[in-house]
C-alpha cells in the first residue's frame, strides 16, 4: 500500500557543507517501508519546483525516517531551508526494496558518494552472525559520509581521506588479500560508473549484487513511464520507480 | 449540498462530473487506487493504447521546467489485446466510465484498434493525433487537416461509441482541426496535447531529453491551452474537454466558464495523485458558494469584453 500524507520535519542535521540528513515522523510512511524503498516528496507547494523528488529510505526508526541528500538544484535547496516543525505533502513506500532471501556470511556494502543512503537501514535487516563491510568511496573527504555505518573502509578521487582512487578498486584490493571470507552479498548504490566497475568486479569473482539505482522521475509509481531502465531479460525497459530501484546487477545495462 | 448537480452529458456520454483524468497520466486506470476511490472520477482515459505493444523512447524521458515537464515517453504501451485480458477486466468493475485511447501510426492501425475493442465494455474512445514523441503518426497525422479528416471519419464508421478526437495545440489554427472533426462526424474534441518543447544541457551540449524535443506540459501550458480551447469554441459548435495545466478546481472552473463541457487533470496527476478529488469538490463548493444549482449553469457562462 502507498500513502500520500504530510510528514512533518522533526530533526535536520548537517553533515558537511552541503551534505543534510532530514528526519520525518509519519507512521503511515514507516510502518511498511522496506530497505531499498524510497519517498517521493513535494518539496514546494508552488510550481517552482513543479515535480516532486525522490529519497531512498535512510533510516527508520520507530514512526521517524530519515534522507540523505546535497543541495544540487531548487529541489533540494527548498528541503535544506525546511524548519524543524514544517509539514511536507510525501508517498511512500514507493518501489521494490532489497531481498534478503539469500544465505550469506558477509555483506558488503558499496556506497558511491551521497549512494551510502540505503545502507543504513539496510544494516538493520543483516541479523545474526552476518557481517557487514563497508566500503565508500567520494570525491574528496567533504563528501564522504558515515552516518549509521559500521566496519568502513573509505577510497576518495583525491586522496583527502582513505585510499587514494576509485572504491571497487579498494574492495578488489582486500579481496586478492582474501580479507573476506565465506558467502558473500553485495549490495551496491553509487553512481553509473561505479555501478559498472562493480558489475565487473562481481562477475570477475561470481558474486550475487543487488544495486539500487536512480533515474529522473516524476510520479514514483508507474503512471507516468519516465524512469525507464534497460534489462537483460525482458522485452525492453523496466521502470525505475516500481519495477527498481533495486535490481540485480546481472539483470540491467549500465 | 448533495443537491448540486455535477453531471455533464458529452452527445450520449453521460459523466457523473466534468472531471476526467487525461491520457499517459493515470496509467492503465488502476495505479493510483491507493490514493483515493476511483469511483469519483467523471471519466479515466488509459494511456494511449497501440496494436501492438510499444517498448517507447530510451532514458531519458522526462525532464522539469519552469512550471512544468518535458516528456519524450514514446508511446510506451502493453497493446490492445494485453490491455483486454490484463487491464480491462479491474477497470471494468470501476463506476465510472472507462475512455480508451488509441494511438497508431497509419489510418487502418486506428481502425483496427477500434474494432477490436468495439465489444468491449468501455464507454467512449479518445484518438491520439497528437503525440509529438514517435516518428510515425502522431504529430505527422494531427497537423495534416486531411489526415485527421480521414481517420476521424473512418474511426467514426467502426464504431457506435463515441469518438473524441485529442488535438495537438502545434498549429497555427487548432479551431480548424476541431471543425474537420465534427464534420467527419467526431462527439467532441480534447484539447490540448502538449506543446512540442526542449531543453539543453549546457555542459554536455545536448539536449536533456534523449528524443531532443518533448512535449511541454503543466501549469506553464494552462494560458495558451486555455485560448486554444476559447479559439474552438469561438468558431466551431462541437463540445470541447479542456485539457492543459490544470492543478485546482480554479483552473478547472477557468475551462469551464470558457465553455468546456469536461476537464482532463494530466501532469498534476503525478504532483498530486489526489489532485482530481480535490478538484471536484472545490468545483462543488464553488456552486455552493455562489448559488449554483447545475454544474451546466456555469458550463459556456463566460461573458466576453466587446
Amino acid at each position: 500500500m502507498m500513502y500520500q500524507t504530510q510528514a512533518e520535519v522533526i530533526d535536520k542535521k548537517v553533515l558537511t557543507d552541503q551534505i543534510i540528513l532530514l528526519t520525518f515522523r509519519s507512521k503511515l510512511l514507516t510502518e511498511e517501508s522496506k530497505p531499498g524503498q524510497f519517498v517521493n516528496i513535494r518539496v514546494s507547494e508552488t510550481c517552482y519546483p513543479y515535480l516532486r523528488r525522490p529519497f531512498s529510505y535512510c533510516d527508520v526508526v520507530g514512526d521517524t525516517f530519515k534522507i540523505l541528500f546535497t543541495i544540487s538544484g531548487q529541489g533540494t535547496k527548498a528541503l535544506a531551508n525546511a524548519n524543524i516543525g514544517s509539514k511536507f505533502d510525501i508517498i511512500g513506500p514507493l518501489g521494490k526494496g532489497f531481498s534478503f532471501d539469500e544465505n550469506f556470511d558477509s555483506a558488503i556494502f558499496v556506497g558511491g558518494g551521497l549512494g551510502i543512503a540505503p545502507f543504513p537501514f539496510l544494516s538493520k535487516y543483516i541479523s545474526g552472525n552476518k557481517k557487514i563491510f563497508t566500503y565508500i568511496g567520494a570525491k574528496n573527504k567533504d563528501y564522504v559520509v558515515t552516518y549509521g555505518l559500521e566496519n568502513i573502509k573509505i577510497a576518495t578521487d583525491d586522496g583527502s581521506l582513505g585510499y587514494k582512487g576509485n572504491v571497487v578498486e579498494l574492495l578488489k584490493n582486500d579481496f586478492q588479500k582474501n580479507l573476506i571470507k565465506g558467502s558473500i552479498k553485495v549490495f551496491g548504490c553509487g553512481p553509473t560508473p561505479m555501478l559498472r566497475a562493480l558489475k565487473l568486479f562481481c562477475e570477475e569473482y561470481n558474486l550475487n549484487c543487488e544495486v539500487s539505482t536512480e533515474a529522473a522521475m516524476a510520479c514514483g509509481f508507474g503512471i507516468c513511464q519516465g524512469c525507464p531502465i534497460e534489462t537483460f531479460n525482458s522485452n525492453g525497459y523496466k521502470l525505475v520507480c516500481k519495477d527498481g530501484p533495486v535490481f540485480n546487477i546481472k539483470d540491467i545495462i549500465l | 449540498m448533495n443537491d448540486i448537480n455535477l453531471k455533464i452529458k458529452i452527445g450520449g456520454l453521460e459523466l457523473k462530473n466534468p472531471v476526467m483524468v487525461a491520457s499517459g497520466t493515470f496509467g492503465y486506470g488502476l495505479e493510483s487506487k491507493d490514493f483515493f476511490d476511483l469511483n469519483r472520477l467523471g471519466a479515466i482515459i488509459t494511456k494511449s493504447l497501440s496494436l501492438k505493444p510499444r517498448i517507447g523512447n530510451p532514458p531519458q524521458r522526462i525532464v522539469e521546467t519552469p512550471s512544468g515537464m518535458l516528456n519524450a515517453i514514446g508511446l510506451a504501451n502493453i497493446g490492445v489485446e494485453n490491455f483486454i485480458k490484463e487491464k480491462l477486466p479491474e477497470l471494468k468493475k470501476l463506476d465510472t466510465k472507462i475512455i480508451v485511447n488509441i494511438a497508431a501510426s497509419s489510418v487502418d492501425e486506428y481502425v483496427e484498434c477500434v474494432k477490436i475493442l468495439n465489444y468491449e465494455d468501455i464507454d467512449a474512445f479518445e484518438i491520439n493525433v497528437s503525440c509529438p514523441n514517435v516518428k510515425e503518426g502522431g504529430l505527422e497525422f494531427g497537423r495534416d487537416l486531411k489526415k485527421v479528416g480521414e481517420i476521424t471519419n473512418k474511426v467514426v464508421a467502426s464504431t457506435n461509441k463515441p469518438v473524441i478526437i485529442k488535438l495537438t495545440p502545434n498549429v497555427t489554427y487548432i479551431s480548424q482541426f476541431a471543425k474537420v472533426a465534427k464534420e467527419e462526424g467526431a462527439t467532441a474534441v480534447s484539447a490540448i496535447n502538449t506543446f512540442v518543447g526542449m531543453a539543453v544541457n549546457i555542459f554536455t551540449r545536448r539536449p536533456k531529453l534523449s528524443h531532443n524535443t518533448g512535449g511541454l506540459s503543466g501549469p506553464a501550458i494552462k494560458p495558451l491551452a486555455l485560448a486554444k480551447v476559447y479559439e474552438i469554441l469561438q468558431n466551431v459548435d462541437i463540445p470541447v474537454i479542456g485539457i492543459g495545466g490544470i492543478t485546482n478546481s480554479e483552473d478547472a472552473l477557468e475551462f469551464l466558464i470558457t465553455g468546456a463541457k469536461a476537464i482532463q487533470v494530466g501532469t498534476h496527476n503525478f504532483v498530486d495523485p489526489s489532485a482530481p478529488v480535490k478538484i471536484i469538490d472545490g468545483i462543488r463548493d464553488y456552486l455552493q458558494k455562489f448559488g449554483f444549482n447545475d454544474i451546466n449553469q456555469i458550463i459556456g457562462s463566460l461573458q466576453v469584453n466587446q
